[in-house]
């Protein structure tokens, strides 16, 4: 794998365009910026077309002999099917306004990273094959052919999008870029395009419930471990159980927070909380996974994946259903599930049983995120919370993309961490909120081969924290999502060292007392907490 | 959800606001300008002499900007003497020289001015010429 | 080649409608006959495009939500940037067509020494609203043309685009704005690198076409002029279906209509329906209220699922053996 150059050359980015028209430069695949494909039994899993071993570096990518054909008549389909994709094929006018506002074009200065020019990189097909000005005038209405070498660009430059959609908050008609992405994805995985990194997690999610293929035992013992440290730490023995019939909440959170660093401490952090709480809830392994990769995939395929969701709540005959901190798992919550796999009658709406709120936002769904569940605990002073515990973090908090922009969930992650901190300061204005910047790994780009565009992505949200890290001594990056807490370790060592990051119910937890704990000298992650050290 | 019905009713306030012109003017008669030259000051004059200051074309044209000019000549240099360019000389006044003959304002300005919305500010500062039709306020109190 | 080329074809547009009327006398057919045509290709065109889209569903609910959620009641919700009822997507829907509020929060990030900095950027945001505007007032102004008695709003357009009193005819402030407007439009697209690069022939030609058409008829309005109570009564022939060419009016009446002919028929094929695109854009015309309200995908379709029973039958002894409970013993 490629080894990322040092911070400081990499901050040097070099925004001058090319001499070439963008359609005459044909695509580089530069280390570190592109996924492997997926392994063909993978593929075959998945029930995916074409399977077989390639690599993107090939000249020949081994397509479907009509594969223009197929691609084509997926597009056609497409097209009817999603106004949002005919729209905004239609209607950019190419103001510019979002070419500056995407993270890996401010990292990478590459301009098909231009939120425009990346869907340029589609509507010029588009043009080609479904406009009458197209087909008639090509290269002049903007339209192009459709070569083997555009599906090369399109499996590059659609995997250094992270569907974010910070570009559709400014963009004057709503245009937003994911929608393209994701249709882009969908074509390709029609020829059999595809990332293995994605496509592996899905057919592990299929099977045994979770993207790390933990089988049920597995996933429970992961979670045994996180009890007996809680204990360690606490003094305080709790209990989770699994699959158990007649919970009133089923709990579902991304499975990394069951088994990787940092999110296992908000994984503990969930548990202390809802132990305290005496919540009758329970977790299964079947549906161990609350993130849902089909969003960076197609639509089928999330909509499969979050089948299990609804399905087990009914099977399990819970009330309803509380999610865990994650990014696109809520978007896929919030703006999929009840439309793909609802309505969900065998649950009721959600009533909090320890305050008795009744969570009218979430009326048709019955799905509450867990940080609406604990502002609102903290609102009717139902937690004992010492701040002081938290002492030893100075915390500032990153909005993860897809609670910010395809939900909005902002004020109720700030209201829990002033509750739980004592040292909360905000990155600049313009990098948070609505305007927040993408970890750099979203939609799939946290793989390993992806480093590099995933650092030049992180480049902007590495700047707004190196700022704070400066002003106010800045040493913890609190966020709401699985893959900001595997991404933006990553993101820290790199451009803001020693920057830890953290979940925010890891914080929550840190300052919650707790009946019958014993006093506590370290915080979750085994650290001396402020005043302990020796 | 296609919210077709929405969509339809955008689409006829759309077509409604595009094709006002069409709609609106069905039934009217569109007439035609037709600025009269009959008063009684024009039909005393010889057949010959029947001219303004300037050929019929310049002054359709460009009318607006000989009144302007003669204003500024008169308020600001003092000049009322304009020399048309066939060299004959006439009184820069709009009232005394123009009116004279064109004192059917509303016959001769108005009829064009009207038609295509044209706003002059001449009787901002000057009197309207009386005419039988109408009687101004103006007037009434010159009479009394 | 992609700036160019428009140039030369507006160019060409104009030595057509030159040559045809002054050369060959074909008023008729620039007069009467092309402006008909346009207008019934912009007409169709324009309702096609939509209903085009319109046949196109939303399947999901996606809102971009700029603001905090209607959550927990004592949250304070963005009532217009994260509208969670149709008032407030009425609101949005309002301030965006009529303010261009996305526009409004544009950033220019700037790089210096390796740390980035967001300047505000709102010259874009004034040079489109005015631009937009002076159009609107343009065209309204020119409704004079196209009825009789002339209708209150367009006097007051007029009164308004004049209250200088300057010159005679009276200047119109939108006349300057417009070519000021869509030269700074135009010039960033040239001199800015980024919008250089991603500018293609079709933003250029809209943008020529406009600039002719402005220049066009203020050179027909102050210097080169016509026998406007003819051009009326070629306007008003038109519209009350009675076509006829009055004599005295000056080819660079022609000019004027022709371009503006070409850019009705234009329109429909173009980026400039944007016009009517901006209403029917999924991420600004929803509620975000996804979770409270469920939404219809009209092509909703069941897939091959991995269900409980065949998860269970794979792994059930283990399961067993770790104290999870299963279905079947």
């Amino acid at each position: 794998m490629a080894k990322p150059p040092k911070p400081e050359e990499m901050s040097r980015i070099d925004y001058t365009m090319p001499q070439t028209p963008w359609m005459e430069t044909p695509v580089q695949y530069e280390p570190g910026c592109w996924g492997y494909p997926t392994k063909e039994n993978i593929q075959v899993y998945n029930g995916f077309p074409n399977p077989r071993a390639w690599s993107p570096l090939d000249d020949d990518w081994k397509l479907p002999a009509n594969w223009k054909d197929i691609l084509l008549k997926g597009m056609e389909e497409r097209l009817s099917k999603y106004r949002s994709f005919q729209l905004f094929m239609d209607i950019c006018v190419r103001c510019g306004a979002c070419a500056d506002k995407c993270h890996f074009f401010i990292g990478g200065g590459d301009p098909k990273n231009m939120p425009v020019l990346r869907a340029e990189l589609m509507r010029s097909i588009y043009r080609k094959n479904f406009t009458t000005a197209g087909k008639l005038l090509g290269g002049l209405a903007g339209a192009r052919e459709l070569t083997e070498d555009v599906v090369k660009e399109w499996f590059y430059y659609f995997y250094q999008c992270t569907e974010c959609r910070r570009c559709s908050v400014y963009c004057p008609y709503g245009i937003d870029t994911a929608e393209i992405t994701m249709m882009a994805r969908e074509l390709l995985h029609l020829l059999g395009v595809g990332v293995n990194w994605i496509m592996e997690p899905i057919a592990n999610c299929t099977r045994t419930g979770n993207h790390l293929g933990l089988q049920p035992h597995a996933f429970k013992g992961n979670i045994d471990f996180l009890v007996d440290d809680i204990e360690n730490i606490t003094g305080v023995r709790i209990d989770p159980s699994f699959n158990r019939k007649g919970a009133e909440i089923l709990f579902v959170t991304p499975s990394a927070d069951a088994f990787a660093e940092p999110g296992i401490y908000t994984m503990m952090g969930y548990m202390m909380l809802f132990h305290e709480l005496g919540l009758d809830y329970t977790m299964s392994t079947y549906c161990s996974e609350g993130g849902n990769f089909g969003l960076f995939t197609g639509s089928e395929t999330m909509k499969k994946l979050n089948y299990k969701i609804y399905a087990e709540a009914k099977r399990l005959g819970v009330k309803w259903i509380l999610g865990g901190e994650c990014g696109h798992m809520w978007r896929v919550l919030h703006q999929y599930m009840d439309t793909m796999n609802g309505p969900a009658d065998h649950l009721e709406a959600p009533v909090s049983p320890i305050t008795g709120t009744k969570f009218e936002n979430a009326r048709s769904t019955k799905m509450v995120h867990v940080c609406e569940f604990t502002a609102d605990l903290i609102k009717n002073n139902k937690l004992k919370l010492d701040p002081s515990r938290n002492d030893h973090r100075t915390v500032t908090f990153h909005d993860s993309c897809n609670p910010a922009r395809a939900m909005g969930i902002l004020e109720e992650p700030r209201y829990i961490i002033r509750n739980a901190c004592n040292n909360f300061f905000e990155m600049p204005e313009n990098t948070i909120r609505e305007q927040t910047f993408c970890c750099g790994g979203g939609s799939g780009l946290n793989a390993g081969e992806f480093e590099i565009i995933r650092l030049r992505g992180g480049f902007p949200r590495g700047n707004a924290l190196r700022y704070v890290q400066g002003k106010y001594g800045v040493n913890t990056l609190t966020c709401i999502c699985a893959i900001d807490r595997a991404t933006l370790v990553g993101l820290c060592d790199y451009w803001a060292p020693p920057v830890q990051v953290s979940g925010l119910h890891e914080l929550v937890a840190n300052a919650l007392i707790m009946e019958g704990e014993q006093e506590r000298t370290v915080g979750l992650r085994g650290e001396p907490l402020a005043g302990t050290e020796e | 959800m296609y919210d077709g019905g929405k969509i339809i009713t955008g689409l006829v306030v759309f077509i409604g606001l595009v094709t006002f012109p069409l709609w609106s003017n069905v039934g009217k008669a569109a007439k035609k300008p037709d600025p009269k030259i009959d008063t009684p000051v024009i039909q005393q004059l010889p057949e010959k002499e029947r001219k303004c200051i300037e050929p019929k074309a310049l002054m359709q044209a460009e009318h607006m900007k000989i009144l302007n000019d003669w204003r500024d000549a008169v308020v600001r240099d003092g000049n009322r003497i304009y020399v048309s360019s066939s060299g004959k000389s006439f009184n820069m006044s709009l009232q005394k020289e123009c009116m004279n003959c064109h004192s059917n304002k509303k016959k001769f300005c108005d009829e064009c001015h009207n038609y295509a919305d044209v706003k002059p500010y001449c009787w901002t500062c000057h009197i309207e010429p009386k005419e039988k039709e109408k009687v101004a306020w103006a007037s009434i109190e010159e009479n009394s | 080649m992609r700036l160019w080329l428009p140039l030369i074809a507006v160019l060409a547009l104009i030595l057509i409608a030159y040559a045809g009327v002054s050369g060959a006398g074909m008023n008729y057919l620039f007069g009467v006959f092309i402006p008909y045509i346009a207008f019934l290709i912009f007409l169709i065109g324009f309702i096609s495009r939509v209903v085009k889209w319109g046949r196109s569903p939303v399947p999901f609910r996606i809102p971009t939500t700029a603001g905090q959620e209607k959550s927990l009641p004592w949250i304070k919700d963005n009532k217009i940037d994260n509208p969670s009822t149709t008032g407030g997507v009425i609101i949005r829907m309002l301030l965006e067509v009529f303010l261009f509020r996305s526009l409004f929060r544009n950033l220019k990030s700037e790089l210096s020494g390796g740390k980035l900095a967001y300047g505000s950027a709102k010259w874009l945001w004034l040079a489109g609203l005015a631009f937009h505007y002076s159009f609107l007032t343009i065209l309204i102004r020119h409704l004079r043309f196209f009825t009789e008695p002339i209708p209150f709003f367009v006097k007051w357009a007029e009164t308004l685009d004049g209250i200088l009193q300057v010159g005679v005819p009276t200047f119109y402030q939108t006349d300057m704005v417009i070519l000021a407007a869509v030269a700074y439009l135009f010039l960033r697209r040239v001199f800015v690198p980024q919008l250089r690069y991603i500018s293609l022939a079709n933003d250029y030609f809209p943008l020529f076409l406009i600039l002719s058409i402005a220049v066009s008829g203020i050179l027909m309005r102050y210097f080169f002029k016509t026998n406007i109570v003819g051009v009326k009564e070629l306007t008003m022939g038109l519209v009350t279906f009675s076509p006829k060419i009055p004599e005295g009016i000056g080819v660079i009446f022609y000019i004027h209509l022709f371009l503006v002919s070409i850019l009705f028929a234009y329109f429909p094929f173009s980026k400039l329906m944007h016009m009517g695109g901006v209403f029917l854009s999924p991420t600004r015309n929803l509620a975000n209220n996804n979770r409270a309200v469920r939404h219809i995908n009209p092509w909703n379709y069941p897939v091959k699922v991995h269900t409980y029973e065949e998860y269970e039958d794979e792994f059930r002894e283990v399961m067993k053996e770790a104290g999870i409970p299963v279905e079947k013993e």
